[in-house]
């Protein structure tokens, strides 16, 4: 089966006047993986991402997401995406339903299909008794799992996800994960940062980014046998020494 | 004791967010209160920095009393708090200046204790904290913990959206610390970090549920977790949740961890129960308990 890549990277850099953040990246992601995007603290993650999301424009090299050129087509690339990141999620002073609303109006949806998919988004997360609470007042955990379900509110093709179970309890954390899986097996493309380990685990590839360089690319079962080791912590340790 | 809390409570209108707390921190000791977002960390935190006052209890750091005595407190602990608390539009250098100064001290007197931690982010001491990555963000914030050279070190969630190679170093930082005599009581939702304490409190929705020596408390688990693997993880979850005598599923790195109902549990039926269910690759194991897996019983 030819499997359908959904973001293309061809010799992707950013510089930030002598200082070269992402340093010529290349790698292709399929429908329906789970890609992580790993890195220490200052590897040029976020600078990356940036790029993908079409927020950030590459100094030189290519990339396409969803089919569309991230310089070229970003208000396309922004249309047929889906983001959520720990920092930005929803507008804490809104209600659930407000901000399904809000969300639903910016991503351009009918008032019908807005109607229909807040029905369905709070029944499947058992927000139905408190949809008109403020989103502020719901614990950590659970307003990332609503940030979730609103970044697929208009059925993006791929989703990127900045950390976005750092700080949630471990039940949530696996709950959030299962989310992941069943969203990825209906073949939306899933594209996610995480510092915990044992989530790289669960990714179908991982990279690895150390100093602006991509060092790593592989199932996490390969990675582990390249570098001779039991889990993915010790691979980060191997590879991702501090650059700082 | 260098920390004493007795039957501490504290609400937030009508939400408790800290219900009958009690512990001691022996001196000397790396003590973690380990718990997710919301468990009531940061309350306890500030109860016992004196920026917060309790609704019931007492509680005591040093021998002082929060409350009576406060400012002997404020002046002989240090204090991290989780959200990053430092000046971002002064430099590195300026940062630890004015802290030094608010405590009568100056960089040059007690150099020694944050030498270490300090060399790694000179290079950019002409640098806003700002600008800084979220590495050097958190030594330059242990650093001005550290500059009045006190006796009790409070850290609040340090290593929270740090990477995996700044948190190692990070609690190697600590260890060090600690030879030094320094009594460290420091918060973190990564269930790993919990077995580099002497010992911990697990902490949920404002109640403290166990203390103990992270050994203890993973020796004394009373059930068998199993390591299950298959190539169709995400089938697999699903037939081991349909398992008649399941007690718990859940993902825990490359494996599901399995845990059954029965006390005499036959390993060879759940195999064949996953050959029937066409799984390949079938690997069943005996698992190591963690601190996460207690945690997630409780």
């Amino acid at each position: 089966m030819e499997k359908e890549k959904i973001i293309a990277v061809q010799n992707l850099t950013k510089k930030f006047g002598d200082f070269t953040a992402v340093k010529n990246i290349s790698f292709d992601v399929y429908k329906g993986e789970i890609f992580g995007f790993l890195g220490a603290n200052g590897a040029g993650k976020t600078t990356a991402m940036k790029m993908l999301i079409g927020i950030s424009n590459p100094t030189s090299g290519k990339a396409t997401v969803a089919g569309f050129d991230v310089k070229e087509k970003a208000e396309m690339v922004k249309k047929n995406i889906g983001y959520m990141s720990q920092k930005f999620s929803l507008y804490d002073d809104l209600t659930i339903k407000e901000n399904i609303q809000f969300f639903g109006g910016i991503y351009g949806l009918s008032r019908t299909e807005i109607k229909s998919k807040t029905e369905s988004l709070v029944k499947e997360l058992q927000l139905e008794t408190i949809i008109n609470s403020l989103v502020g007042s719901l614990p950590l955990g659970w307003k990332q799992k609503l940030s979730f379900s609103v970044a697929l509110l208009h059925e993006p093709k791929i989703v990127f996800l900045d950390e976005p179970t750092g700080g949630v309890d471990p039940i949530t954390r696996r709950q959030f994960w299962e989310m992941i899986y069943s969203q990825a097996y209906k073949g939306t493309t899933i594209f996610v940062t995480t510092h915990y380990m044992d989530e790289a685990e669960y990714c179908d590839r991982v990279s690895i980014m150390v100093d602006g360089k991509i060092e790593a690319l592989d199932t996490p079962k390969n990675l582990k046998k390249h570098f001779k080791v039991d889990s993915m912590n010790e691979v980060f340790l191997k590879l991702a020494r501090n650059v700082e | 004791m260098s920390i004493i809390v007795q039957n501490i409570s504290k609400s937030y209108k009508t939400k408790k967010a800290v219900e009958n707390v009690s512990f001691e921190v022996k001196k000397g000791e790396i003590f973690g209160l380990i718990g997710p977002d919301g468990a009531g960390k940061t309350t306890l935190f500030r109860i016992l920095t004196t920026l917060l006052k309790a609704n019931e209890g007492n509680a005591s750091v040093l021998g002082f009393d929060v409350i009576k005595d406060y400012k002997s407190i404020r002046s002989s602990v240090g204090y991290m708090p989780g959200k990053f608390s430092l000046y971002q539009d002064l430099t590195v250098e300026e940062n630890l200046t004015f802290f030094a100064t608010l405590f009568g001290t100056s960089i040059e007197e007690n150099y020694d204790l944050i030498k270490e931690i300090y060399i790694q982010i000179e290079p950019f001491k002409k640098r806003r904290a700002g600008a800084l990555s979220g590495g050097m963000k958190q030594k330059l914030a242990l650093c001005c913990a550290l500059i009045h050279a006190p006796k009790v070190l409070f850290l609040d969630e340090p290593t929270t959206g740090v990477d995996p190679i700044s948190r190692k170093e990070f609690w190697e930082m600590l260890k060090r610390l600690q030879q030094k005599g320094i009594t460290i009581l420091v918060s973190t939702p990564y269930m790993d970090e919990a077995s580099l304490c002497d010992r911990i409190a697990l902490i949920q929705n404002g109640l403290l549920l166990k203390i103990d020596s992270p050994e203890n408390i993973t020796k004394n688990y009373d059930k068998v977790i199993y390591d299950v693997s298959t190539k169709n993880r995400h089938k697999l979850i699903h037939d081991l949740k349909n398992y008649p005598s399941q007690y718990s599923v859940y993902t825990f790195g490359e494996y599901i961890h399995y845990i059954d109902k029965q006390m005499k549990f036959n390993l060879e039926e759940l195999l064949q129960y996953l050959k029937d269910k066409n799984h390949t690759e079938i690997e069943i194991k005996t698992a190591i308990v963690t601190i996460e897996d207690v945690f997630m019983d409780l």
